[in-house]
């Protein structure tokens, strides 16, 4: 099984332009960015995460406390994987409290990461409430779950795979729909 | 890396790769024990059973709390309260263990290969929790894992290893580790205490303590074990202290900020004086802490691997 490129979604100019207008979006969203804490699910809606809490600051001149989420304790999938998934850090160092969560991630797709992700920030306090931001949401959703932030919505098929690259991770920047291939 | 090992008896059968692999996923596990809801869904429907026929204290609470923490369901059994006391053999109390369908057997026993051997026949994965003399490989990983953690890294560092080696399965199992992962270590203690050949497993020997810790980054101090002795291999505690025994003078021919450990429990004021077993170079509660992370980590990556012994 290969993956054979089919259209690219974005480049390096259009994925911060994105970033910009969702950061915009999340100020407006809310009264006051005080309550507001960015979360970024590993691997890339944390950098992505890290990016857009250097926006708002930039914006709002406050700061806004950035953690990281590992969900691979909470996936519903580790009875069905051959070998347990490598498990890195979960930095929350602050109470979520009556906060105004933002949980950023790269890629919407069936939601199961999401659905992880949000059980995991419970455990960690109680929230005021939670919102999710994401780069691209591709559709078909398998969890009654939806995004409040959109970069973009791209259309797919259940075959494609949308690649969200970007520099700290993979050395470019790009989002590129890809298709699986029999070699 | 893939982890493909659904027993972890000893650190003797492990690669270095596989040894900082368990470290690197501990290092991820510790958080959890800070979070105000100490607990993660991952071993949800697993069961574990807590079988330990020697006492402990440590390691017992330490593997009861790793599991519960991951959400696993915990039996504990225990060799006096069991139908051992009528009779019944090991392996016949572990099949039956086995056949009300458990995941992990997490065993302490007073012979060396007791849970080796029963690896081999049953379907749950076995922890050695400590067998006999030999190793104790949850304890040696958790003491590598607090010297990483304060020095930074292990390669290149100099251990010494001071008391009962003979009778140390902590020691062992420090030795294969701290060995594998390019640590120098050096070993003291009365000739009586020193098995012949240990030299063999890669240390350096010495019988005067000064010459030992003489510059060490870790002085790791055993427990002189009074259970298993019967035979007196040393004339009396008190010149075992005088001789071995690790004070603040002694302290100070190591390096100015070496570590100071301890397995546990410690007797004080025999192989360790309590001024420098409190003091500020001593980690032996930051021992117990790691303990849980590194057998969250175990239990995690033992789970993930399927029997190759079908029932």
């Amino acid at each position: 099984m290969g993956f054979r490129e089919k259209r690219k979604i974005m480049d390096a100019v259009a994925i911060e332009k994105t970033l910009d207008r969702v950061s915009r979006e999340i100020i407006e969203g809310c009264k006051t960015t005080d309550e507001l804490v960015i979360i970024g699910i590993r691997t890339r809606g944390a950098y992505l995460a890290e990016r857009v809490v250097r926006k708002i600051e930039e914006i709002t001149g406050s700061k806004v406390p950035f953690g990281i989420l590992d969900i691979t304790l909470y996936r519903d999938d580790l009875t069905a994987v051959a070998s347990q998934p490598v498990v890195h850090k979960t930095e929350i160092p602050f109470d979520l409290t009556g906060k105004r969560v933002i949980l950023v991630d790269d890629v919407l797709y069936t939601a199961r990461t999401m659905r992880a992700a949000i059980d995991q920030l419970i455990d960690f306090g109680r929230p005021g409430l939670v919102q999710i931001a994401v780069l691209i949401d591709r559709g078909h959703r398998e969890l009654p779950i939806h995004a409040d932030y959109v970069g973009e919505n791209v259309p797919t098929s259940e075959d494609e795979v949308v690649d969200v690259q970007i520099n700290e991770v993979d050395g470019k920047e790009q989002v590129i729909v890809v298709e699986k291939v029999e070699k | 890396m893939k982890w493909d090992k659904r027993d972890l008896l000893g650190l003797e059968q492990l690669t270095k790769d596989e040894i900082i692999f368990i470290l690197d996923t501990a290092d991820s596990f510790k958080e959890i024990s800070t979070r105000a809801i100490k607990k993660v869904p991952t071993l949800r429907g697993k069961t574990a059973v807590l079988l330990f026929l020697e006492p402990s204290t440590r390691t017992r609470v330490s593997f009861e709390l790793a599991a519960k923490r991951l959400s696993a369901d915990m039996v504990n059994i225990s060799a006096s309260t069991s139908s051992m006391l009528k009779g019944e053999s090991l392996r016949d109390t572990v099949r039956n263990i086995e056949a009300m369908k458990v995941d992990l057997v997490i065993m302490r026993h007073s012979m060396a290969g007791a849970p080796h051997r029963l690896a081999g026949e049953i379907e749950p994965g076995v922890i050695n929790a400590g067998d006999g003399c030999h190793e104790h490989p949850t304890q040696a990983l958790l003491d590598m894992f607090t010297i990483r953690e304060k020095k930074g890294r292990l390669k290149g560092l100099k251990v010494a290893i001071i008391g009962d080696i003979s009778h140390s399965r902590v020691a062992r199992s420090n030795i294969w580790g701290l060995t594998k992962v390019g640590a120098e270590v050096v070993i003291a203690g009365p000739p009586t205490y020193i098995p012949p050949y240990i030299e063999k497993m890669g240390v350096k020997v010495k019988y005067r303590v000064e010459e030992a810790i003489k510059g060490v980054d870790v002085v790791m101090v055993l427990r002189i074990q009074r259970e298993r002795q019967g035979k007196n291999l040393i004339p009396s505690l008190r010149e075992y202290r005088k001789i071995f025994g690790i004070n603040r003078d002694r302290l100070k021919i190591a390096k100015p900020d070496a570590l100071i450990m301890h397995p546990g429990p410690v007797n004080r004021g025999i192989e360790l004086d309590p001024d420098v077993a409190d003091g500020p170079q001593s980690v032996i509660l930051e021992q117990v802490t790691s303990g849980v992370a590194i057998r969250m980590a175990v239990m995690y990556l033992l789970s993930g691997v399927k029997s190759e012994n079908p029932d």
